[in-house]
C-alpha cells in the first residue's frame, strides 16, 4: 500500500509561494509552508482568511495561480490515493438518500477507480473506520436521522476508510457535541501516533492550544507558522484576527468555561 | 356528453373536462371508431393485437427506463429545474430539424433538438459564470426565450404551404400514438444506453451527486460524469418528446422520482421504483388518453394523462407512504395523543393511592374525577382507555370504582418516576425551582427511554425522593409489584 520510498524525514506538504485567485481576486497570496511528517497542525484565521481556500488548493480542487504545491516530494494530484479530505459537513444534502455505511464506503473509491465495486476488504475497513468513530450502531441508518456530531463522525469515517497518511480537515469541531469533540480529539491523537500528519481548520483558540502541535495563522497571507508556543502570541494572533479583539482576555474567560456536562443537550 | 361517460371513474372525467377541450391537436387517430365502448376499449388496448398500440406500450416503456433513472438523478441533485429548462429549450431544435427537411424525419429532430438542449444548458452555466445571477434566474431565462423561439419558428412552419406539417402539436402536448419505428429505436437506444451507463457507474454517480467536492478530492471525474449524465438527459428529453410534450416532460422526468424518493432511503431501490412508476404513468396515462378519444369527440394528448397519472401516485404516496405518508402520520399521532391521555389517567390514580398510602387497592371514580375537576362521564372515557388496555377494571357492575391490574400499576409507577426523576434532574442540574418543574416534567415523562430514564438515575445517584418530598419509584416497582410492599416502603419513606 504505502510508498517504500516514504521516510520518516520526508516532507509531508511543501507550498512555495503559493497565490490562489478566484476570478483573478487572489485571497491567498504567497504562502510558503513545509510541514513534517507526524504533526497535528491547525489552521486558524478569521473568517475569510483563505483556510477552506488553502486546504482545497492542497486537494487539487483550485488551481494555484502562482507557487506550486507538492505533496509527499510530487505533484499534489499525482497523490490522491495519499490525502484524506474531510470537507465541511454543511456542504452536502443530508436528506440524500444513502446509508451511513454507503457514505464511509464512498471512502474507497479512490482506490476502486471507475468500475470496481467494493469488495469485502472495502466492507471490513469501513466497518473499522466505523467503529473509531463510534458509529457501528448506525451503520445500516439513513443520513438524514442524524445529528450534528454523527453526521461529522460519518465524514471523519469516510476519510478514514480512504487509509491515507495526510489528512486535511475543514472544521470538524463547528457544531457538534462534547462528546464527538472528544471522539475527534482521541482520534487525530491515535492517527498522529500512526505517523500520519493531520491539517485542521480551526476555530477555537483556547483549544487550539491544547489539541495542535503547530500552527498555521493565516490571514489572506501567511502570518505565522510554527510549534504552538511560538506561534500563540499576542502580536501574531492580533496581527492575524487585525484589531477587532482582545484575544487573550477572550481566552483567559473561555478557558474557565470549558467542562461542563449539560444531559439534556444530549436529548 | 354521452351516456357512456357515467361508466367512467370520475378520474377520468375529470382529465378530459380538463384537457379535451383546449387541446387543438390534429393528431393521427389510434381508433377510427366513432362509437366506442369502455370495455371494448380495455381488451383492444392490453390485448397488443394492434401495432400501433404496441408501439405505444414499447414507447412508455423505454420513456420509463430513461426518466426513472435519469429522473431520480435529478431529484437527488437537486436539478429538477434544469430537466424542466431543458424540455423547453429543445424546441426551437425540433422546428430546426423539421425546416431543414422539411418534414418530420426523426433523425434531423433528434439532432436539432438535442444540439438545442446542449446550447441552452450552456447558455445557462454562462450566464451564471459572467453575471452574479444565481442558477434559478438563468434557468427561467432561459427556459422561457427558448421556449419562445421554438413556438414561433413553428408557428411559421405551419404557414408554410404545401408541407406535410402533422403531428408537429405533438412536441407541445405529446401523442404516443404517433411514435414511429424510428422513434422507437430512438427510445430503445438511450433506454439502454442509460441503463448500462448507471449500471456500470452507479457507485462514482452515487459519490459524485452526494459530494462533488469530495468526489473530485478521490480524483474521480466529476466534471465529466455531470456532463454524461447532462447528455443523457438531453437524449431522454428529446426522444421522448412526441410522446410527452415538452410542456410535460418535466413532469414525467421529477415526479415519479420525487415519489420514489418518498418511499425509500436508498439509492439503489429509488432508481427502481422511480422507474416502475414512471413506465406505469406512462401506460396508464396512454391507456386513458386512447379511452378517452373514444369517449369525445377531440383527440386527448398522452401528455397531460401521463403527468396527471404520474401526479395520481404522487398524491397517493404522499397519502399512504409508511413512514412520512399524511395518513399514518396523522394515525402516530392519534395514538400519541391516546397513550399520553392514558398515562396521565394512571398517573393519577397513582397519585390517589399514594395518598392513601397505598392502603386501598381500588379508587372511586368520582374522587379521581373530582381530583381532575371534570366531569364523572369525562373520567369515565378516559378509564375505558385503560380498561381496554388491560390496564385497569372496573370493580362493581356500575363500574364506580376502579383498580389497577399488576400491568397498569406497573406502567403508573414508570410514568411517575420518570416524571419525579425529571423533575429531581431540573431542580438539581439546571436551577430551576421546585414550583416550576411540574409542567416541563409534564411532557418530558412521556417521552424519556428506558437508556434515558437509567442514565438519568445514575447521573442523580439512585434518588429516592423527588424535591416535593414523594417517593421516586424504583426500577423494580416498575417491574414486579405487589401493592403491599409499596405500601411498606411508603411507610419507609414518612417517618
Ligand atoms: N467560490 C468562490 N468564489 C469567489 N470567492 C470565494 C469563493 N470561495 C471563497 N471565496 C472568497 O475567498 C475568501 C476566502 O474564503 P475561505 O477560504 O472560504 O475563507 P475561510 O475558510 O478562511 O473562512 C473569502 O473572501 C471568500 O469570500
Ligand atoms: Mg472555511
Amino acid at each position: 500500500m504505502t510508498d517504500p520510498t516514504s521516510s520518516s524525514q520526508e516532507i509531508v506538504l511543501e507550498t512555495h509561494d503559493l497565490t490562489v485567485a478566484y476570478d483573478k481576486k487572489p485571497v491567498l497570496y504567497g504562502l510558503d509552508v513545509s510541514i513534517a511528517p507526524g504533526q497535528l497542525v491547525g489552521i486558524m484565521g478569521p473568517n475569510g482568511a483563505g483556510k477552506s481556500t488553502l486546504i482545497k488548493a492542497i486537494m487539487g480542487l483550485l488551481d494555484p495561480s502562482g507557487g506550486w504545491i507538492k505533496i509527499f516530494g510530487e505533484s499534489n494530484t499525482s497523490q490522491r490515493k495519499r490525502v484524506a479530505y474531510v470537507p465541511q459537513r454543511r456542504e452536502v444534502d443530508w436528506d440524500f438518500p444513502v446509508t451511513v455505511m454507503d457514505v464511509v464506503l464512498m471512502g474507497r473509491y479512490g482506490h476502486l477507480g471507475l468500475f470496481r465495486r467494493p469488495g469485502k476488504r472495502d466492507r471490513d475497513i469501513a466497518m473499522e473506520a466505523l467503529e473509531k468513530v463510534n458509529m457501528i450502531p448506525y451503520a445500516s441508518r439513513q443520513i438524514s436521522n442524524l445529528s450534528g456530531g454523527q453526521q461529522q463522525r460519518v465524514f471523519l469515517a469516510r476519510a478514514l476508510a480512504q487509509e491515507s497518511d495526510l489528512y486535511l480537515m475543514d472544521e470538524p469541531f463547528v457544531g457538534v457535541d462534547a462528546a464527538t469533540e472528544s471522539t475527534i480529539v482521541d482520534l487525530l491523537q491515535d492517527l498522529r501516533s500512526q505517523g500520519k500528519t493531520i491539517l485542521v481548520v480551526h476555530h477555537d483558540l483556547p483549544t487550539a492550544r491544547q489539541y495542535f502541535d503547530s500552527l498555521i495563522l493565516l490571514n489572506l497571507r501567511l502570518i505565522a507558522y510554527g510549534p504552538v508556543e511560538e506561534v500563540f502570541k499576542e502580536e501574531l494572533l492580533q496581527r492575524a484576527y487585525g484589531g477587532r479583539l482582545t484575544i487573550l482576555s477572550e481566552v483567559a474567560d473561555a478557558t474557565g468555561e470549558k467542562s461542563k456536562v449539560d444531559l439534556s443537550a444530549k436529548r | 356528453m354521452t351516456p357512456k361517460f357515467r361508466h367512467s371513474p370520475p378520474f377520468l372525467a375529470l382529465l378530459i373536462f380538463m384537457f379535451a377541450m383546449p387541446s387543438e391537436a390534429h393528431a393521427a387517430k389510434i381508433s377510427e371508431l366513432v362509437e366506442v365502448d369502455l370495455g371494448d376499449q380495455f381488451v383492444r388496448f392490453f390485448s397488443l393485437q394492434d401495432a400501433a398500440i404496441r408501439h405505444i406500450l414499447l414507447g412508455c416503456l423505454f420513456m420509463g427506463i430513461n426518466f426513472g433513472l435519469l429522473g431520480s438523478f435529478v431529484v437527488v441533485r437537486r436539478m429538477a429545474l434544469v430537466g424542466d429548462t431543458l424540455s423547453h429549450a429543445v424546441l426551437p431544435g425540433v422546428a430546426v430539424g423539421f425546416l431543414f427537411t422539411m418534414s418530420k424525419e426523426p433523425w434531423a429532430i433528434l439532432l436539432g433538438a438535442t444540439m438545442a438542449g446542449l446550447l441552452g444548458a450552456a447558455t445557462v452555466s454562462w450566464i451564471q459564470r459572467s453575471t452574479r445571477l444565481k442558477q434559478d434566474a438563468a434557468l427561467g431565462m432561459v427556459l422561457a426565450s427558448f421556449f419562445a423561439v421554438g413556438i414561433c419558428l413553428i408557428k411559421m412552419i405551419e404557414r408554410i404551404p404545401s408541407v406535410n406539417r402533422s403531428g408537429l402539436d405533438h412536441f407541445f402536448y405529446g401523442q404516443a400514438a404517433a411514435l414511429g419505428r424510428a422513434d422507437l429505436w430512438m427510445m430503445g437506444g438511450t433506454a439502454v444506453l442509460s441503463t448500462i451507463i448507471v449500471v456500470l457507474l452507479y457507485r462514482p454517480l452515487l459519490a459524485t451527486s452526494f459530494d462533488q467536492v469530495f468526489a473530485r478530492s478521490i480524483g474521480l471525474p466529476e466534471r465529466m460524469l455531470f456532463h454524461l449524465l447532462m447528455l443523457l438527459l438531453a437524449l431522454a428529453i428529446v426522444v421522448a418528446l412526441q410522446a410527452v410534450g415538452a410542456l410535460m416532460v418535466s413532469a414525467m422526468l421529477i415526479t415519479p422520482a420525487t415519489t420514489a424518493f418518498l418511499l425509500t432511503k436508498r439509492m439503489h431501490v429509488m432508481l427502481c421504483l422511480a422507474t416502475g412508476l414512471a413506465i406505469a404513468a406512462g401506460m396508464l396515462g396512454a391507456f386513458l388518453s386512447f379511452v378517452g378519444e373514444g369517449l369525445v369527440s377531440h383527440t386527448l394528448p398522452t401528455g397531460p394523462s401521463m403527468a396527471l397519472c404520474a401526479g395520481g401516485f404522487f398524491l397517493l404516496a404522499f397519502l399512504f407512504s409508511p413512514h412520512h405518508g399524511l395518513v399514518s402520520r396523522y394515525r402516530r399521532h392519534l395514538s400519541q395523543t391516546r397513550q399520553i391521555t392514558v398515562e396521565n389517567t394512571l398517573k393519577a390514580i397513582y397519585r390517589a393511592m399514594e395518598s392513601d398510602r397505598f392502603k386501598e387497592e381500588g379508587i372511586a371514580v368520582r374522587r379521581l374525577a373530582g381530583d381532575a375537576r371534570e366531569t364523572f362521564e369525562e373520567t369515565m372515557k378516559r378509564l375505558r382507555l385503560l380498561v381496554r388496555d388491560g390496564l385497569a377494571t372496573f370493580a362493581s357492575a356500575r363500574g364506580e370504582v376502579i383498580y389497577l391490574t399488576p400491568e397498569g400499576l406497573q406502567h403508573a409507577s414508570r410514568v411517575v418516576r420518570n416524571h419525579r426523576l425529571w423533575e429531581l434532574y431540573l431542580t438539581n442540574e439546571a436551577d430551576y425551582d421546585a414550583d416550576h418543574v411540574h409542567a416541563d416534567a409534564e411532557k418530558v415523562e412521556h417521552i424519556l427511554g428506558e437508556d434515558q430514564v437509567m442514565e438519568l438515575e445514575r447521573y442523580l445517584d439512585y434518588p429516592e425522593q423527588d424535591p416535593h418530598g414523594k417517593r421516586i419509584p424504583s426500577l423494580r416497582d416498575t417491574q414486579r409489584l405487589p401493592l403491599r410492599d409499596l405500601a411498606v416502603k411508603e411507610e419507609e419513606v414518612e417517618p
